[in-house]
């Protein structure tokens, strides 16, 4: 068997961050993301709900990349979910989201509003957008298609989504619905299993994908990364799971996200 | 009995307000923006306005006319260009003051505005940078203890976003301010409009009462009513360059082309001459022709 492809071990490790949610949404934030919350649905999470992308929960698992009029007439819609839904949905806690992020840190702080000092910011992003609200009521996950020392910090310019020392701080009331479970990178999986000398949740190595080494992961990162034990390889597509992911992106669009090394 | 007739012009709306308001504009990013209001505010001489938006292309344009001297946002983005470049831009010179919420906090805060309570508590915010960097964000305890850890919560208090007006895009309005909207997107809308001093709705049609779900529109859809509605302006095609599903979607070629205005003070100067001097009839009819060319 040929060595698979860079994108699909992404696509497989982004669908593994779900596995074991069981009824709840999958909303996972960008192309790569949507591919791998799509092929957990459809094949080890088949109770997860996903969205159209805009203001519906379907019940189908539809490929990516459709045109508005495609995806309109595609989609098995189970619920109306409006934005003010979907904030009344997490709320609740019922969803596990995956975002992006410009800057990711060691406790799992993200930051998607700006570089620099935010009052006088060197490069304005997007604002703070959900994530404050999202880290807060529910599991969320991170990708990161482009792991470098610029991404993965020491300490992130501004926290949007709240990592674990953030968390800690609030102390377990206000936290108890927390929880950072993956970052999923080009290179590799992070989970929080480590910790550090407060017994804080920290950015922990869990899996290397082929050809990338430890080391590789190390030089790429500018924060500390718990390296506990023997790291395995991330592992590619089983044959019902390249099937389904030929199905869910036939055009190919994950692998321009992440070439092949 | 039918209420009265507030049908009125953006120009005539715009007329009334003044410098410094806190200004509320309905909509999402780059969709069902009251972009005809916000053309008529830019052929003003209004000033330092606070802008409060879930921010796409209204309020980068007024970042870059200079009117807005303060946003308040959950984000601002164009939606298909994520970054909005002119809000960008005066972030990073320093032109505007910024308050920047998280999306769910600003529902609540324009709840807060239209319930008339001081503040609604959240989880959202706690732990991260907002309460540190927006000074006026405050926690509450709640008086109330845990029933587990007997633990009195801090939650974030979200304060009310009052607005001194409010501007909202409806596909369909009576002449007293009863609105329908279509597509699958509410948006905060009904929220905006309640949370305003004075609220305006600018429609697509202007239609009788008894018309307003003709078609077989569902009774849902009649969302925003009269009683928190002071005027009402038919604005065809008034929310362009931004969506307004299912009448018309985004126009990406013009977004492409304001967006692309904010790489000179030439090219900004340009767009402006050819497009924002223009009243409403002469930049629908200019748009009419873009059109045209196009197909």
């Amino acid at each position: 068997m040929s060595a698979p492809r860079r994108a699909d071990v992404c696509a497989v490790a982004i669908a593994e961050a779900f596995r074991g949610d069981g009824e709840r949404l999958c909303n996972p934030i960008g192309n790569l993301p949507l591919i791998g919350g799509r092929l957990a649905a459809a094949t080890f999470e088949p109770l997860l709900a996903l969205t159209d992308g805009f203001y519906t929960l379907i019940d189908d698992v539809p490929p990516v990349g459709l045109d508005d009029e495609e995806r309109l007439a595609q989609r098995v819609v189970g619920s109306w979910n409006p934005y003010r839904e979907m904030f009344s949905l997490l709320w609740h806690g019922r969803r596990h989201v995956m975002m992006g992020a410009t800057q990711v840190d060691r406790y799992g702080n993200q930051n998607i509003a700006a570089i620099g000092d935010w009052n006088h910011p060197r490069s304005q992003l997007l604002g703070f957008r959900g994530a404050p609200g999202n880290t807060i009521n529910h599991t969320t996950s991170y990708w990161v298609p482009n792991h470098s020392p610029k991404v993965v910090v020491a300490a992130v310019d501004v926290v949007c989504g709240v990592g674990y020392d953030r968390a800690a701080e609030l102390g377990p009331a206000s936290s108890r619905f927390h929880e950072i479970r993956r970052v999923v990178t080009n290179l590799c999986v992070f989970d929080f299993s480590g910790r550090d000398s407060h017994g804080v949740p920290v950015l922990t190595l869990r899996s290397t994908h082929p050809g990338v080494s430890v080391a590789d992961v190390v030089s790429a990162s500018g924060c500390e990364v718990a390296v506990l034990g023997d790291i395995p390889t991330t592992r590619g597509p089983d044959d019902g799971e390249s099937d389904q992911l030929e199905r869910l992106d036939p055009a190919g669009s994950r692998f321009a996200e992440v070439p092949d090394p | 009995m039918p209420g009265a007739d507030k049908t009125t012009t953006v120009d005539e709306i715009v007329g009334e307000l003044r410098p410094g308001m806190v200004v509320g504009i309905g909509g999402w990013g780059s969709r069902r923006k009251p972009m005809a209001i916000v053309r008529a505010i830019l052929r003003s001489d209004l000033s330092d306005l606070t802008i409060v938006a879930y921010g796409g292309p209204d309020v980068g344009l007024l970042c870059r006319s200079g009117q807005a001297s303060h946003v308040v946002s959950g984000f601002v983005s164009l939606d298909s260009i994520p970054l909005e470049p002119h809000y960008r831009a005066a972030r990073q010179s320093g032109s505007i003051s910024a308050s920047e919420l998280d999306e769910g906090m600003f529902l609540l805060g324009l709840q807060a505005a239209a319930w008339r309570v001081p503040f609604l508590p959240t989880r959202a915010g706690l732990g991260s940078d907002i309460p540190r960097l927006m000074d006026h964000i405050a926690t509450v305890r709640s008086p109330y203890p845990d029933p587990e850890s007997g633990e009195h919560e801090d939650l974030i208090a979200v304060p009310a976003l009052t607005l001194d007006v409010a501007f909202v895009h409806q596909h369909r309005c009576d002449r007293s301010g009863n609105a329908v909207w279509l597509g699958e997107d509410p948006f905060m809308d009904d929220l905006f409009v309640r949370a305003a001093d004075r609220a305006f709705v600018t429609t697509e049609q202007v239609v009788p009462t008894e018309e307003l779900r003709s078609g077989g529109v569902d009774i849902t859809r009649q969302r925003i009513s009269r009683l928190d509605v002071d005027g009402v302006a038919e604005t065809p095609n008034g929310a362009h360059f931004t969506e307004c599903p299912p009448l018309y979607g985004r126009d990406e070629v013009f977004q492409q082309r304001y967006a692309a205005t904010a790489k000179s003070d030439e090219a900004w100067g340009a767009f402006a001459a050819e497009f924002l001097e223009l009243d409403e009839q002469g930049y629908q009819a200019k748009v009419a022709e873009l059109s045209e060319v196009a197909r």
